[in-house]
């Protein structure tokens, strides 16, 4: 484990003034802890500053252009703006949204609510200061310590415990905004999974082709006793997005969570998901995929924490890159001393479309116990040519072949997702997005 | 309809076919034999259009056209099919998908219409079941876990929707169980039509006394070297290759 290093504290400046100008407002909305929070945050973000590739968990991820850029936050729709849509609200399901980090539709049902996170600190304070910050820790994360330093509502999802959800959580971050400035957008979740509940989250972020802007977003997710939670996270930011995103979760004895990630947009990209499997016998499945085009960068990395005896978890993740695309594979596996008979698995698969383009993979094994089971194993190719031939051979478009072949890559991870409208939206997605892929 | 003229071809330095001669005409089935490595599936593979090989001299015509200068998928729209000796497995897409789009592909250069799901679906089920083949194969991804006698009745399946105009069938009797030997050759059996032409690249006569080839050839360091009727196989089962040295020595003492 790499020590916390200090990175350079260029760009700083305008987010200490940024904080200034806000705090007398916000201290008046909200309690004293969350206030306190939010200065020790940000006063660890001014010490850790933006990480550079120095640090080791930052290596292929070049934060210079963000760390130059001034942020204005993104502050509620004016009167009268329309507000954004997407088609993932139309997938079914109970659906909640969110403009510029401020929900704007709550939903609520017999076992279920998604509501404000600030309704939910002025109204059930204790149960919000059980757990908001207990697991994206900001110590050591300039990211996580600038969204807990900035974030100003958020949403609060909460299972009943025992529930069993028959339709998915949809839950849509827009980010609107006129163009004259970056906005910067720090967007808060906490999902609290009752004890035996069953459920699904989907969780995305949409914003504008052509707009800078930065979604800097912290999940939390506590899974009680036998919880068990699919979760899947769509990034369909805008062309010129900066996304980072964050989720922390924390797994009860024998539950199971299950992680699906796709991310598709954004220019700039690094999405972390972390679990701890702190309960005897619990699993987690982590899959991911990844399509990069063009200049984007996609920088994945996740962290399995295995605390407790008995667990499980299988993580899978694509990449597919085109043009001159850059991806990034970081997968750490921590087992700690007290997990034995702990069974872990890890893969990372990769796709090149293009000579230009590059992916740099990276297991992370740090395993402290000995009765374990731990694998691991990165590949890169090309679309097999062998393949490729035999599609051509029976009169198949070498495009098209080229298409296929690629859309079944990454279908072995959209395959995975439900709900089936979801599924296939998405892969109608991919089709779109790999069309002009260039021979 | 097929006609190659002195076709030289090489894979990286190492030259493979050596002044191949063939002509196949519409109706006509023809069988090329031949020692292992003698140069059958690369003939069968830059006739298919594959471009790890590269023809360094010669031609190939077919049906009139220069189909050297045709990519892959339009030599398999003009009615081209080779049958794999090892077919390739891909994962993740299905035979059906596979098998629609083939078809399609085709159908449109053609000039006929798309099928959709119901018509296809019925031309498929019929053929396989011409083929005694196992239906659950179609909705699992191409070749991917078939069994070697799976894979080489999936080739035939290909063949039997695409309709072509010319078969290339490599190997495809070797690995057979004898019912599936015989399945497949009553699937070669029911292709064969007076607008169309079969070559067979076999080891075996066995394949050969289900279907009755008109010309045999055997083939040997990259050239056809001799070529007969249906005897000539027989003649090859029971005496293998060993009389190819003895007419390679003779004609290296003639040539001295
Ligand atoms: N891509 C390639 N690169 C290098 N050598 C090749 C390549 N393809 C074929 N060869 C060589 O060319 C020769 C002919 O191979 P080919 O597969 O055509 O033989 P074959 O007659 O089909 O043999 P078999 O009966 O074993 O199937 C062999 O020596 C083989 O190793
Ligand atoms: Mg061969």
């Amino acid at each position: 484990m790499s020590a916390a290093v200090t990175g350079t504290p260029a760009g700083q400046e305008a987010w200490l003034a940024a904080f200034a100008a806000r705090e007398r407002r916000l201290a008046n909305e909200c309690p004293w802890w969350l206030q306190g929070l939010r200065r020790t945050a940000l006063s660890r973000f001014a010490e850790l500053g933006f990480p550079t590739t120095r640090v080791e968990e930052w290596k292929y991820t070049n934060l210079a252009p963000l760390a130059r850029t001034v942020f204005e936050p993104a502050g509620p729709l004016a009167p009268g703006d329309r507000r954004p849509s997407s088609w993932v609200e139309t997938i079914g399901g109970a659906v909640a949204w969110t403009v510029n980090g401020i929900l704007g539709a709550a939903s609520a049902g017999r076992d279920f609510s998604i509501g404000s996170l600030r309704a939910a600190w002025q109204e059930t304070p204790e149960l919000v200061q059980r757990h908001l910050s207990r697991h994206a820790v900001f110590d050591r994360h300039a990211f996580v310590a600038l969204n807990t330093a900035f974030f100003e509502d958020g949403v609060l999802l909460r299972i009943r415990d025992g529930a069993v959800l028959d339709q998915p959580l949809v839950l849509v971050h827009y980010v609107s905004g006129n163009g004259d400035t970056p906005l910067a957008c720090h967007g808060r979740t906490l999902v609290l999974a009752g004890r035996n509940s069953q459920a699904s989250i989907v969780e995305a972020w949409v914003g504008p082709d052509g707009l800078v802007y930065l979604t800097n977003s912290v999940a939390e997710a506590v899974l009680g006793e036998g919880a068990v939670l699919e979760y899947v996270r769509l990034q369909l930011e805008g062309d010129k997005a900066y996304h980072f995103s964050a989720l922390h979760a924390r797994q009860g004895r024998s539950s199971s969570l299950a992680v699906h990630t796709v991310l598709l947009g954004g220019a700039l990209t690094r999405s972390e998901i972390g679990s701890v499997l702190a309960g005897e016998g619990a699993s987690t499945v982590l899959n991911g995929l990844y399509l990069a085009r063009g200049d984007q960068h996609m920088d994945n990395y996740t962290t399995l924490d295995h605390a407790q005896p008995h667990a499980t978890s299988v993580e899978l993740y694509k990449g597919i890159l085109d043009g001159r695309s850059t991806g990034v594979f970081h997968g750490r596996i921590i087992v700690r001393p007290e997990a034995q008979k702990t069974d872990a698995i890890q893969r990372n698969r990769n796709l090149l479309l293009s000579p230009d383009a590059v992916i740099n993979t990276k297991p992370q094994l740090e395993i402290y116990a000995d009765d374990v089971r731990c694998t691991h194993g990165a590949t890169v190719g090309q679309v097999d040519a062998d393949a490729i031939f035999y599609l051509r051979s029976r009169g198949i478009a070498h495009r098209e072949a080229r298409r296929l072949l690629t859309l079944a890559f990454a279908q072995e991870i959209t395959d995975r997702i439900n709900p089936a409208s979801l599924r296939e939206r998405l892969n109608a997605e991919l089709v779109v997005r790999l069309d002009p892929i260039e021979e | 309809m097929l006609e190659i003229r002195n076709l030289h071809a090489k894979a990286g330095d190492k030259s493979i076919l050596r002044g191949v001669n063939l002509k196949v005409c519409a109706g006509e089935v023809h069988a090329i034999m031949g020692p292992n490595g003698s140069g059958k599936s690369t003939l069968a593979q830059v006739i298919a259009g594959r471009d790890l090989y590269e023809v360094t001299e010669g031609e190939v015509l077919f049906e009139g056209k220069n189909l050297l200068e045709l990519s892959p998928e339009e030599r398999a729209r003009e009615g081209i099919f080779l049958a794999f000796q090892y077919p390739v497995e891909i994962p993740g897409v299905s035979n059906l998908y596979f098998l629609r789009t083939a078809l399609n592909a085709v159908r449109k250069h053609r000039g006929l219409e798309e099928l959709d799901v119901v018509d296809f679906m019925e031309l498929v089920k019929q053929r396989v079941k011409l083929l005694g083949m196992n239906e659950a194969l179609l909705e699992r991804p191409v070749n991917e876990g078939f069994s070697g006698g799976e894979k080489k009745r999936n080739e035939i399946l290909q063949m039997a929707v695409l309709e072509p105009r010319l078969a290339i069938l490599d190997e495809t009797d070797s690995g057979l169980d004898i019912d599936a030997l015989k399945a497949v050759a009553a699937g070669i059996n029911a292709m064969r039509s007076p607008e169309r032409a079969i070559v067979v690249v076999t080891h075996y006569q066995r394949l050969l006394e289900y279907v009755e080839p008109d010309f045999v050839h055997v083939m040997a360091e990259g050239r056809i070297v001799r070529s007969g009727d249906k005897e000539l196989a027989r003649e090859l089962e029971r005496q293998g290759y060993s009389w190819l040295e003895e007419e390679e020595a003779l004609a290296g003492e003639s040539r001295t």
